[in-house]
């Protein structure tokens, strides 16, 4: 396997409810700006995360659409969708293409343009990631069974209200930093605690936003970034898997097999462990997920996410800073760039270009990517070499 | 509009509670599967659900799909019947007040939702309290 590198990275300008630009629009514009940071033309293939184009904006086939508009044909493009996963699946699929020698240069991108559907048509088409037979059926949103986990982790271990108010608490205040983050404002527990209920426990400032958003990254060998001259930052650890969508099928709802498996690939691949990642980037689709995704991680110990969120562990500053960028939370979520996006900002992080948000002295950082509720996850990780 | 059959073939599961057994290891599946996925056996002999069961997680759904618009708020959860399968339905016949983690509930044939214009109405299980 050849070492890959990450030579290029770049989102569109900003996120949020882009009501005059197309999802061909913002994909271009962040693949442009992260072709440009790599200062390279020639790209080899391409891969796609996209949760639902189909429902969201009526486009299928967008791996030629988008291939087509950055005026690229005939080159290779595939689009992949692993849910909210799909972002961190097409880097995997790039990373492998580029360390098999299959190809040298490879664009991953992840797009997702939701705002052009209404909100209830939008909860319709987020619900399609949850098993639409036996939880779609009985009327179950994503914030519903999120909502599920967060009342088992609360009666488990005893994890409170305000902890997971904290989580968006913490994103907010690290999101206010990022000038492309959809809602760039500090919130407060009171806020969290008194906004409207979506699904109980979970009120809306517990939940990630609907998004319009893109997000791409330019992969090379490792030998083919050094001629180039700029910082790199290899890929070192790569891990997916899968567990059942349907959230009864579990034997533990608090407990999120299919990160803890893709950490363990991409730990033993890297050759590290939990103790050595000095910045994260996770899946904060609502608060409850990332402290679950701590613990799956083994950043903490299994039912300590919220009070690890609680002592500071996790904010700017803290021990291990979780969600710099502000996370899905205070960022955005647009699904399938989600993935991509969080590369984005880790290997900003590990150049050291984060500005104000930036984990001083950050040299290996982590990435999570989760599909449903868990049903699919992705683990990369990223290392600066000096 | 999904056509009737998407419908008509869950109806065993939905009315019935059918689920199938392994036979080479005793292990429920609900809805039914083809491979076991403990033992890999692939020999299934079909069961009908327990139809009580304890109540292990809830939620109140405020911001429903579409097809749950006039329903909204409603209880959803999970519970564990007494066979060890767990399953996933609407809580009704109890006020949210009354909700907790733990409380022991029935299964009760319901309406589910209504397709609206000229789709069906979707029948299945629901939980209440027992």
């Amino acid at each position: 396997m050849r070492e890959v590198a990450i030579i290029g990275v770049g989102l569109n300008k900003k996120w949020g409810e882009l009501w005059d630009k197309s999802l061909r629009q913002i994909f271009v514009e962040a693949a442009l700006a992260a072709l440009d940071d790599a200062g390279v033309d020639k790209i080899d293939s391409m891969y796609i995360g996209s949760m639902s184009s189909g429902l969201f904006v009526g486009q299928e086939h967008i791996g030629s659409l988008l291939a087509d508009y950055l005026g690229k044909v005939p080159l290779s493009a595939t689009r992949v969708e692993s849910a909210c996963a799909s972002g961190g699946a097409a880097v995997r699929l790039g990373f492998m293409e580029v360390a098999s020698g299959m190809s040298d240069v490879v664009l991953v991108g992840g797009v997702e343009k939701m705002t052009d559907v209404t909100g209830s048509e939008a909860t319709y088409a987020l619900g399609t990631a949850a098993d639409q037979e036996y939880e779609g059926y009985h009327g179950l949103t994503f914030p519903g069974l999120y909502a599920l986990i967060a009342r088992a982790h609360m009666e488990k271990y005893g994890t409170t209200r305000e902890q997971l108010a904290l989580v968006a608490v913490k994103n907010h205040r690290h999101g206010a930093r990022n000038p492309v983050a959809q809602y760039p404002f500090e919130i407060t527990v009171e806020g969290v605690l008194n906004s409207v209920l979506v699904a109980d426990p979970l009120r809306v400032l517990d939940c990630s936003p609907i998004t319009d958003g893109a997000a791409a990254a330019i992969l090379c060998p490792v030998e083919m970034a050094r001629s180039l001259g700029k910082p790199i930052v290899k890929i070192i650890g790569s891990g997916q898997a899968t567990d059942s969508i349907a959230l009864v099928q579990r034997k533990d709802m608090t407990w999120l097999e299919a990160t803890y498996q893709a950490a363990k690939q991409a730990y033993q691949m890297a050759n590290k462990g939990p103790e050595d990642i000095d910045v994260l980037e996770v899946h904060d689709c609502f608060t409850i997920a990332e402290i679950c995704v701590l613990e799956a991680l083994g950043i903490v110990d299994r039912g300590e996410g919220g009070r690890a969120t609680e002592a500071g562990l996790t904010t700017l500053g803290g021990k291990i800073p979780v969600n710099p960028s502000g996370g899905l939370k205070s960022k955005g979520h647009p699904v399938g760039a989600t993935g991509v996006a969080q590369i984005v900002e880790i290997v900003k992080q590990l150049r050291g270009e984060a500005g104000e948000r930036q984990v001083k002295e950050a040299r290996v950082g982590l990435t999570q990517n989760m599909g449903g509720t868990g049903g699919s996850s992705v683990v990369h990780i990223l290392e600066r070499e000096d | 509009m999904p056509t009737p059959a998407k419908y008509w073939r869950e109806i065993p599961q939905r009315y019935r509670l059918e689920a199938g057994k392994c036979q080479a290891c005793g292990q429920i599946y609900f809805p039914p599967r083809q491979i076991c996925a403990l033992c890999g056996s692939r020999e299934f002999t079909p069961t009908r659900l327990a139809e009580k069961g304890k109540l292990l997680t809830y939620t109140i759904i405020r911001v429903p799909p579409h097809q749950f618009a006039d329903l909204a708020p409603y209880a959803v959860g999970i519970a564990e019947l007494e066979d060890g399968v767990r399953l996933t339905a609407q809580i009704v016949d109890c006020s949210f007040e009354e909700l907790r983690v733990g409380m022991p509930v029935k299964i009760e044939f319901r309406k589910i939702y209504e397709e609206g214009q000229a789709g069906i109405i979707c029948y299945g299980y629901k939980f209440v309290p027992e």
